[in-house]
């Protein structure tokens, strides 16, 4: 009987009657079904995220039609791919820049970063602080594997010391980031983090951080089955989960300074920040209003399109000038 | 259509080749600039920060060019006309960047105002040694489009150019200044608005659920959807079907790729620009742009004086080159002069052009300043001979 496991905090809808239509799948509609099977393997962590994230979506009733999605590159890059939203599978290590381009250019969408560890703060960490510091309207969903899984495991900023990788045969020296922390410490003015295991506080997490503003920084932890298990004989993704759940503690509010990881340590989660702070585009709105007052002109809500006014291609010509005089702020799920 | 009003100052102005190519992108409709300082470009960023606020438009100075060229292709999927603007080592960390915007035919525009270099080189005096470079700095296979100003009236006409160019092809268009060009000061003349043509975005019609961002239907370019409009459309770096969707294999790579390099080489003789002087009859042709070709036209005035039938051939777009007009000048003449502020670059195309049908000289200038008139007129002389 399959009643779910309130433990491991799977919601296991039971089987319905033998005769029933087969039911859609409950993510199906935040997903391109015909990109499926998709390329992550068996036991891999980052499907989990995506069902949170698509579930929490349902539950804000955030309006699809105006949420991005951009990843950079990776097993996590592919996610961009996979959700039946604007998706742009960018450039290794930019998907934040591309996404603040989306943002500025566009002001009333909601832009989500979906990507790896790797991408976000190694290659890409100088845009994820500076971001962060802007406090740029992003949410930066953040899947930490403790490795580049898509290019064979190798070493990430995040490797806890001693785990092994590919290019740290004997074991990793460097001391990794304490994720949660450089986010905060930079002005994130959202910081959670949780495991692939939370599922039920991973997707209140993310409700609850889709419907605030500012930089949004959730950490999630997933195995990475194929890679960081197997090179750390960790057993298999199912291993790791049975691990967040003996080790994993959730602590609302800690301070981030004591947050950082340890190889098969205490994993502590939860909501360690939520300060909302006036944002990129708040900032400069007001900034220009008090100096420039009726002279400033601010980027309509619904972006810097110039419509032709001859154009029939165009959905709705005039949508862009209803905004002007309105707030750049983007709305309010 | 007509140029936005809110982006044009209609005027005569006294204006550097920085400025006035800022006012070309506000004038063509560029309401998205990224940046990041660098000498001798920072100018034109400067002028559009001030100058945004009041007409809609958001300037945003990055962390660096990797995430301004980032930012400006992810800005332009809103239907925002978007630029950045650097200068050599700028242009360098913007090449992945550009190759993405090809391959997700993003249209968008960047200036280089060269400098001399190469790494920090010299970084207030003049270059145009980053010419092949914007042929092939990215990697893979990749068609693009560049222009080049001689003066800074060009440097708006040229930029409002490069957006129009940038709309039709869908593919990153590059406006290969020099320092020199950036920093002298001349009379711009900026138009109204209504004598303006600018290149809107031309947005799909399709239904929602039909729509397929790479489908072209025998067109050369396909229908671009916004991010926010409703069409949960999907694109990526990566080779990829109609649907935008990855697909791996050689067969797709051929479809992609091909069309994305077709379209442009199959519009070339449309895209080349340049303009001549003195070529008709001429036994030597100078080809030159930029800067250099203010230069080489004393050279040739030089020339001619000494009894040397010279000419000028101008290149306005450098990429695509005018292939098809250098083969028949070289039937005809006996040598082509070609001075560059590099050791032997567009050279190299005019040599492939000519194949041998006429000689090829190169008059190299290693940058920090222009060629000595006479240098040219040296060189022009001893083809002549
Ligand atoms: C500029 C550049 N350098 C290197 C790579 C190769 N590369 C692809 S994905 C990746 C690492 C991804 O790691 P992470 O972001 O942690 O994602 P994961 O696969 O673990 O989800 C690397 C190094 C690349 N695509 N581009
Ligand atoms: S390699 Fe690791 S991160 Fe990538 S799909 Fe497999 S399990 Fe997931
Ligand atoms: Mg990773």
């Amino acid at each position: 009987m399959n009643t779910g496991n309130a433990e491991l905090g799977t919601t296991g809808a039971g089987p319905g009657p033998a005769d029933a239509a087969p039911e859609e799948h409950p993510i199906a509609p935040y997903v391109r079904m015909d990109r499926m099977p998709h390329i992550w393997c068996p036991t891999c962590g980052i499907g989990t995220v995506v069902k949170c994230f698509a579930t929490a979506l349902g539950e804000t009733g955030v309006d699809l039609d105006k949420v991005a999605v951009v990843s950079g590159i990776g097993c996590t890059g592919r996610v961009a791919g996979y959700m039946k939203l604007d998706g742009f599978h960018t450039t290794h290590g930019r998907a934040i820049p591309f996404a603040t381009g989306l943002k500025l250019g566009r002001p009333e969408l909601h832009v989500t970063v979906f990507s790896g560890d790797g991408d976000l703060v190694g290659i890409g960490g100088n845009h994820f602080i500076h971001a962060a510091r802007r406090n740029m309207d992003l949410l930066v969903i953040l899947v930490n594997n403790f490795i580049y899984g898509m290019t064979g495991g190798q070493n990430a900023p995040t490797t806890p010391l001693t785990a092994k990788t590919s290019t740290m045969p004997f074991g990793n020296f460097e001391r990794p980031f304490n994720l949660a922390h450089l986010a905060a410490s930079c002005g994130a003015s959202y910081v959670a983090r949780w495991t692939c295991l939370h599922v039920r506080q991973l997707t209140w997490g993310l409700k609850d951080a889709i419907q605030r503003r500012g930089f949004r920084f959730v950490e999630v932890i997933a195995p990475c089955s194929t890679l960081y298990a197997r090179l750390n004989k960790l057993g298999t993704g199912f291993n790791l989960m049975q691990f967040y759940h003996d080790n994993a503690e959730v602590r609302h509010g800690a301070d981030t300074r004591e947050v950082d990881i340890g190889f098969q340590d205490k994993i502590v989660c939860g909501k360690f920040v939520d300060d909302p702070r006036p944002t990129f585009l708040e900032m400069m709105d007001e900034h220009y209003r008090k100096i420039l007052g009726d002279k400033y002109v601010p980027m309509p809500p619904a972006g810097g399109f110039i419509p032709d006014p001859d154009s029939c291609g165009n959905p709705d010509p005039n949508r862009h000038r209803d905004g002007a005089a309105a707030s750049p702020r983007g709305p309010t799920p | 259509m007509r140029a936005d009003p809110a982006g044009v100052l209609t005027g005569v102005h006294y204006l550097d080749g920085d400025f006035a190519c800022g006012e070309g992108a506000m004038a063509a409709g560029c309401r998205f600039v990224a940046g990041y300082p660098i000498t001798p470009s920072t100018e034109v960023v400067e002028r559009i920060a001030r100058r945004f606020p009041r007409m809609g438009g958001t300037f945003v100075q990055m962390e660096d060019e990797l995430a301004s060229m980032a930012a400006v292709v992810g800005a332009s999927w809103t239907g925002t006309k978007s630029m950045t603007v650097t200068s050599g080592p700028g242009f360098s960390l913007m090449m992945e960047n550009i190759g993405l915007a090809v391959m997700m035919e993003t249209p968008c525009v960047v200036v280089n105002v060269q400098r001399g270099g190469p790494s920090t080189g010299l970084p207030t005096m003049v270059g145009q040694a980053d010419m092949m470079q914007a042929r092939w700095g990215s990697h893979g296979d990749y068609e693009l489009i560049a222009l080049c100003p001689q003066s800074p009236q060009e440097a708006f006409d040229l930029t409002i150019d490069a957006f129009n160019l940038s709309e039709q092809y869908r593919v990153p268009v590059l406006v290969m200044m020099d320092e020199c060009v950036g920093h002298m000061t001349e009379k711009v003349i900026v138009r109204p608005a209504e004598d303006i043509e600018v290149v809107p975005r031309r947005l799909t019609a399709a239904p929602r659920g039909e729509f397929q961002p790479y489908r072209v239907d025998g067109r050369p370019v396909p229908e671009f959807a916004r991010a926010g409009d409703g069409y949960r459309f999907h694109t990526t770096g990566l080779t990829h079907d109609e649907r935008g969707y990855p697909v791996m294999n050689a067969e797709c790579q051929e479809k992609c790729v091909r069309r994305l390099v077709d379209k442009i080489r199959g519009s070339a003789e449309q895209i080349v620009r340049f303009e001549e002087e003195g070529t008709e009859g001429a036994d030597i042709v100078v080809v030159c742009y930029g800067i250099t070709a203010r230069v080489a036209r004393l050279a040739v005035h030089l020339a001619r004086e000494r009894g040397v039938k010279a000419g000028v051939l101008r290149l306005v777009v450098v990429w695509p080159f005018p292939e098809q007009r250098i083969r028949e000048l070289a039937r005809h003449i006996r040598a082509f002069v070609v001075p560059e502020i590099n050791y032997g670059q567009i050279v190299l195309e005019v040599e492939r052009c000519a194949a041998g049908q006429a000689a090829v000289v190169p008059v190299p200038h290693g940058g920090g300043g222009v060629h000595d008139p006479s240098a040219i007129c040296q060189s022009i002389l001893r083809a002549a001979q």
